[in-house]
């Protein structure tokens, strides 16, 4: 079963088509490669989807509704969340903020004022429970813009996990990473993701990464999607290996 | 998780306590000179902290606050000219809600915008009020303005004794108002609304994709920010004894930028203290020399360059030294 699906949509920036006419689904429960090379597409198609951008056409559905018209604030309250390529955090606030601020979002309570948010007890103890899955609960008190670049993409991620989402968007969770600290990372969120049963969505462009973790690649260029398949095929499909992965992957497989 | 919720409370306790008791003391202590100044310095007290709701918490430097303070002072003048109204009650609840109708207004338009571009715009938006003011002399004395007198407080008679009146019951009547919205706003900036404004300050980005709707979160804190600077200019009126154009000019929302620097606005006291400090360098430097502009603008200059996160910047790195002694 489908959890999202786009049929024809398209965006221009101009004269540039960067999405062009796509149909993309997701299914229930998988957990999706979007890979491409720059200016494939991959990351205008996010933006479509988590309502930073308007289609210019096509249609956009999620859990069964039409969300195309739908705003961004809209689309996250149906579950819809995207962690960042370009960490974004709450810098000044501690990591167990950062992870809290999502709580209370979920749960409707940021508009509260006349009561201490250190007085709501569950929260914090799943906002801690969320750090301890992804290995920051030794940083909890320590200013999220005071800890490692790695930290930081791990804490990244976790700020959109604790919306408990339905679809989550991870945007190159290991870039700028050094290669080392790469499967650790992906071995955690991995982790995480399928035991909370969440559909991910991963753009990356580390190849090793992408067959490694996901279930099925969707390969983008130049606006449109250019293969469909399990890891397997996606190695063994000869115009991806020329226009995307060149001789690397086809040396590995050989 | 459950120890160290109790013990930021115990910390507050050990130093509100003495402070607490030493305010109490002050008109008995000190001559009415300095419990006036006092009292102007917890006046502009509640109109910074505002203030710092929007500087240091949801990260949007206003340049206008004078028009809320100015609306709060001219709300209290309105009511003694147009309704024959005394009580000090009456004055607060009509500045609220004076107050609370232009941040509305303007924070509709300001929050818009963020940076260079929102402080200009709440600059353009009070210099409008002060116009007003200026050019309206027949509903507002000009620059004459308005006569305040001696209010009723709680149903009591001021007397006529003006300088006992001022310098007792008005000083505990501030007093209480001015901890009165210091816990307010205590409560507000550690709420889980507290925090979502810090997370926009923050980042922008990420804060609306954790489904904080910014726009509404920021307009809020303004309205929020001009009722406390409403009600300081509600208390500040009868202390003045006169509302005049010169609390809505652009110069005056300078000084309360100015205050909340000086004191640090990365700290939630740093903006009472600002405005007791700078209340009283003001107060001397005017004592001291015709010039005083130009000693102030110098002492101050130089505060600023040796506490560039203010006064309670300054304290805190003490703490933090006298801590970890090396």
């Amino acid at each position: 079963m489908s959890l999202l699906s786009t049929q024809a949509v398209a965006k221009s920036f101009g004269d540039n088509r960067a999405v062009n006419n796509v149909d993309f689904t997701v299914r229930q429960g998988e957990v999706l490669a979007l890979i491409g090379s720059n200016g494939a597409g991959k990351t205008t198609l996010v933006n479509l989807i988590s309502g930073l951008y308007r289609p210019d056409s096509g249609r956009i559905d999620f859990d069964g509704r039409d969300v195309t018209s739908q705003s961004s604030y809209e689309r996250i309250q149906a579950g819809i969340a995207r962690s960042f390529q370009l960490v974004n955090l709450f810098d000044q606030l501690t990591c167990l903020d950062n992870v809290a601020l999502s709580i209370f979002s979920r749960e409707g309570k940021t508009l509260k004022l006349a009561t201490l948010a250190s007085r709501d007890r569950a929260v914090w103890d799943e906002a801690l429970e969320v750090l301890r899955q992804f290995g920051l609960d030794g940083k909890a008190a320590v200013p999220a813009g005071g800890i490692s670049h790695g930290e930081r993409k791990l804490l990244d991620v976790a700020v959109a996990y604790a919306l408990k989402p339905k679809l989550l968007f991870l945007d190159e969770p290991t870039s700028g990473v050094s290669t080392r600290e790469k499967a650790p990372i992906m071995d955690i969120v991995s982790a995480i993701v399928r035991s909370g049963g969440i559909t991910v969505v991963i753009i990356e462009h580390d190849m090793d990464i992408v067959f490694r973790y996901s279930e099925r690649i969707v390969v983008m260029h130049q606006g449109a999607i250019l293969a469909d398949g399990a890891p397997d095929e996606i190695r063994r499909n000869d115009q991806v290996t020329t226009t995307l992965l060149g001789t690397h992957v086809t040396g590995e497989a050989a | 998780m459950a120890a160290p919720m109790q013990r930021p409370l115990l910390k507050i306790l050990a130093w509100a306590v003495p402070l607490g008791l030493a305010l109490l003391a002050v008109p008995h202590v000190v001559g009415p000179f300095h419990t006036l100044t006092l009292m102007y310095g917890l006046v502009f007290g509640i109109a910074v902290l505002g203030f710092n709701l929007l500087l240091g918490y949801t990260g949007l430097l206003s340049f206008g606050h004078s028009a809320y303070f100015g609306a709060g002072a001219y709300a209290v003048a309105f009511m003694v000219k147009y309704f024959k109204l005394a009580s000090m009650e009456l004055f607060l609840a009509g500045s609220v809600l004076v107050s609370a109708v232009i941040s509305i207004v303007f924070g509709f338009v300001c929050v818009r915008y963020t940076r260079i571009f929102f402080g200009i715009l709440t600059l353009a938006l009070s210099q409008v009020l002060w116009s007003l003011a200026f050019k309206f002399f027949w509903v507002t004395g000009g620059t004459d303005g308005l006569r305040i007198p001696t209010p009723w407080l709680l149903g009591m008679d001021p007397g006529t004794d003006k300088m006992e009146f001022l310098a007792f019951r008005y000083y505990y009547y501030v007093l209480a108002v001015f901890v009165l919205c210091a816990i307010v706003m205590w409560v507000i900036v550690h709420s889980p609304f507290g925090k979502a404004l810090q997370a926009i300050r923050d980042n922008e980005t990420r804060a609306e994709f954790v489904g904080i709707r910014i726009r509404r979160y920021r307009l809020i804190a303004f309205v929020i920010s001009g009722v406390f600077a409403g009600l300081a200019g509600a208390l500040w009126a009868p202390l003045n004894g006169l509302a005049t154009p010169d609390v809505l000019v652009w110069t005056f929302s300078g000084e309360i930028v100015f205050m909340a620097v000086l004191g640090g606005f990365h700290n939630f006291i740093g903006p009472i203290v600002g405005a007791v400090a700078f209340t009283y360098l003001k107060t001397y430097a005017v004592g001291f020399t015709v010039y005083w502009q130009l000693l102030l603008g110098t002492v101050l200059v130089v505060l600023v360059l040796a506490l560039p996160r203010g006064i309670m910047g300054m304290v805190e790195y003490l703490i933090a030294k006298l801590r970890r002694p090396r």
